[in-house]
C-alpha cells in the first residue's frame, strides 16, 4: 500500500512540474524578451503584470476549432502533438533534483541512455506533423527537422558520453554522486556543446530553421490550430525545462552547491535550471536565425570536433591523473 | 588589430542585457495620459465668434472636408439716415475628420484667427460617419487650445487691444463731455 502511495505521489509531483514549469518559462520568456526589446510585455491578463497571459492563451487555444486538412493523413496528423510532448514528460521522470533516492521520479541505471534516447523521440513528433500535413511547407519543415536532428544528436551524445566517462557510470544519480567541483572547468567544452546542441534539437532560435516563419510559414506546425498547436508550443517549453535540467545534472553538478547540499540541494538544482532557462531566452532575443547551410556547418565542423576533443581530454585526465 | 573572434556575439548579448535593465519606453496609454507637447496638433478647433464665413478655409482645404453653410442678415444703420449693412451669419461649420489629413492649411489661411490647433486627440468614433464634427464640438475644442505665447517685453501692443482701448477712450471722453454739458445747464 505504501509503495503504491509513494509511486502515485512521485508521478503526481512530476506531472505537476511538467504542467507548471513550462508555463513559468513561457511567461518569463514573454517578460524577459519584452524588456530586452524595450517593451513591457503582457500587462493585462490576471491584473498584476499580466501573470495569467499564458492561461488566457490556453483558453483561447481551447476555444479554437480543431481543423484537420482534407488531404492530411488523419491518424498521424492527430497523433503528432502527443508524440512531440510526451517524451519530455518521461525524461522529467528521470531527472534527479536532490541527493538520495527520494528526490527523483524514478532511479534508472541507464539514466543518460534513457534520457537522450527518449528526447530524440520528441523530434519525431515534428517529423510526423510535417509529413502528415499534406503541405509542402510542412514537409520542408519536417525535413529540416530531420536534418537538424541528425546533425545535432551526435555532438549531444558525445558530450554526454564524456561526462559518463568521467563519472564511470551512465546513471544520472551516479554521475551526481561522483561530481566534484573541478569537473566544471574540466567538462566546460562538453557543457557548451551539449547545451548548444540541445538548443538546436529543440529548434529554439537561433537554430529555428525548421520553423523559419519568414521562409516556410511555421514549418511542420503550419496546418495546426487550437489545442494541438498549443501542445506543440508546450512541447517546446517543456523541452527547455528538460534541456536545462539535464545540463544542470550532467555538467553543473545538480544539487551540489557551495553550501547547503544537505537540505537545500533541490534549490540549487532549480536555481541552476532557471539560470540556464534565462540564457535560452537571452540567446533567442539576441541572435538572428542561422541559415540552413550555416546550421549544418556549425554542427559538423565545430560542435562534433569539439565534442570529440572533450572526450579525448576526459580520457587523458581519467587515465593519467585519476 | 583584428577583433577577437566571438567578440561580436558577446557584444550582442551585452546589448540585450543592458536594454533589459533599462526602463522600457512603453506608455501605459489608456491608464495614463501621454505627455504631449502643449501645442500638439491633435484636432482643429473653431473660434466661431471670429468666423466671417469668408470660405477661404473650405476652398483651400486639399480634400474638401470643411462644410460651411451661412445666410445673410441686414443690420440696421448705425446712424440715422445711414445705409443698412449686411453681414454673414454662420449656420453650419463642420469638419469631416475621416477625410482631414491634418495639413493645417485651413488654420494657416484663416485671416480672422477663427481656426486653431488643439492638443485634444481622443475623439475616435465607432462609425466613420460620426467623425464629421459640427460647430458645437469644434467650439468646445477651442477651450483646450493653449493661450498664445506672451509678447516680448517692450513689444508693440497687440492691434486688437490698441483698437479696443481707442474705442473705450473715445467713449469715456464723450461721456465726460456730456456730463459737463449737463452740469452747465
Amino acid at each position: 500500500m505504501n509503495d503504491v502511495l509513494d509511486v502515485t505521489l512521485r508521478l503526481l509531483l512530476v506531472f505537476v512540474v511538467f504542467l507548471t514549469f513550462p508555463l513559468i518559462v513561457g511567461q518569463t520568456e514573454h517578460k524577459v524578451m519584452a524588456h530586452m526589446q524595450g517593451r513591457v510585455g503582457p500587462m493585462y491578463a490576471g491584473g498584476f503584470h499580466g501573470w495569467a497571459q499564458l492561461i488566457a492563451d490556453g483558453v483561447k487555444f481551447a476555444q479554437k476549432e480543431d481543423v484537420v486538412p482534407a488531404g492530411a493523413d488523419r491518424r498521424v496528423f492527430q497523433l503528432a502533438p502527443a508524440v512531440a510532448l510526451l517524451p519530455y514528460l518521461l525524461v522529467l521522470l528521470a531527472i534527479p533534483i536532490g541527493p538520495g533516492e527520494g528526490a527523483v521520479g524514478q532511479v534508472l541505471d541507464a539514466g543518460v541512455f534513457f534520457v537522450l534516447a527518449v528526447m530524440g523521440v520528441g523530434v519525431l513528433g515534428s517529423l510526423m506533423a510535417g509529413w502528415a500535413s499534406a503541405n509542402k511547407f510542412s514537409l520542408l519543415g519536417g525535413l529540416r527537422t530531420a536534418a537538424q536532428l541528425l546533425a545535432y544528436e551526435l555532438p549531444m551524445l558525445l558530450a554526454a558520453a564524456s561526462v559518463a566517462m568521467a563519472a564511470g557510470t551512465v546513471s544520472l544519480t551516479g554521475i551526481l554522486d561522483a561530481f566534484e567541483w573541478w569537473w566544471l572547468p574540466w567538462q566546460i567544452t562538453g557543457a557548451l556543446v551539449f547545451f548548444i546542441a540541445g538548443l538546436a534539437e529543440l529548434q529554439r532560435p537561433p537554430f529555428d530553421m525548421p520553423v523559419a516563419d519568414s521562409e516556410i510559414i511555421f514549418g511542420a506546425y503550419t496546418e495546426y490550430t487550437g489545442l494541438r498547436f498549443a501542445l506543440f508550443l508546450l512541447a517546446e517549453y517543456a523541452g527547455i525545462v528538460v534541456l536545462c535540467g539535464l545540463t544542470t545534472v550532467l555538467f553543473l553538478g545538480g544539487w551540489h552547491g557551495p553550501w547547503g547540499a544537505d537540505g537545500l540541494g533541490w534549490v540549487w538544482t532549480l536555481l541552476k535550471t532557471a539560470v540556464l532557462a534565462f540564457i535560452v531566452i537571452w540567446l533567442r532575443v539576441t541572435y538572428p536565425r542561422l541559415r540552413e547551410d550555416q546550421l549544418q556547418k556549425f554542427s559538423w565542423t565545430l560542435l562534433v570536433p569539439l565534442a570529440l576533443a572533450q572526450i579525448a581530454l576526459t580520457g587523458i585526465v581519467k587515465v593519467v591523473f585519476l | 588589430m583584428a577583433p577577437i573572434p566571438g567578440s561580436g556575439l558577446a557584444k550582442g548579448l551585452a546589448v540585450t542585457l543592458r536594454t533589459m535593465t533599462k526602463k522600457s519606453v512603453t506608455d501605459q496609454y489608456p491608464e495614463a495620459q501621454p505627455e504631449l507637447p502643449p501645442r500638439t496638433r491633435g484636432v482643429i478647433g473653431l473660434f466661431e465668434e471670429n468666423c466671417t464665413v469668408c470660405m477661404l478655409c473650405a476652398r483651400e482645404c486639399p480634400d474638401w472636408c470643411i462644410y460651411i453653410d451661412s445666410h445673410k442678415e441686414t443690420v440696421p444703420p448705425a446712424t440715422p439716415g445711414g445705409r443698412e449693412r449686411s453681414r454673414n451669419v454662420l449656420d453650419r461649420f463642420a469638419i469631416d475628420f475621416s477625410l482631414c489629413m491634418y495639413c493645417g492649411i485651413c488654420i494657416e489661411v484663416c485671416p480672422f484667427d477663427a481656426l486653431f490647433w488643439s492638443p485634444e486627440f481622443e475623439y475616435a468614433e465607432t462609425d466613420i460617419r460620426d467623425l464629421t464634427h459640427e460647430r458645437d464640438k469644434l467650439r468646445e475644442w477651442m477651450w483646450t487650445v493653449p493661450a498664445p505665447p506672451a509678447l516680448d517685453s517692450g513689444a508693440e501692443e497687440p492691434k486688437e487691444l490698441a483698437a479696443a482701448r481707442r474705442t473705450a477712450d473715445k467713449l469715456a471722453q464723450q461721456q465726460a463731455e456730456q456730463a459737463r454739458q449737463e452740469e452747465r445747464e
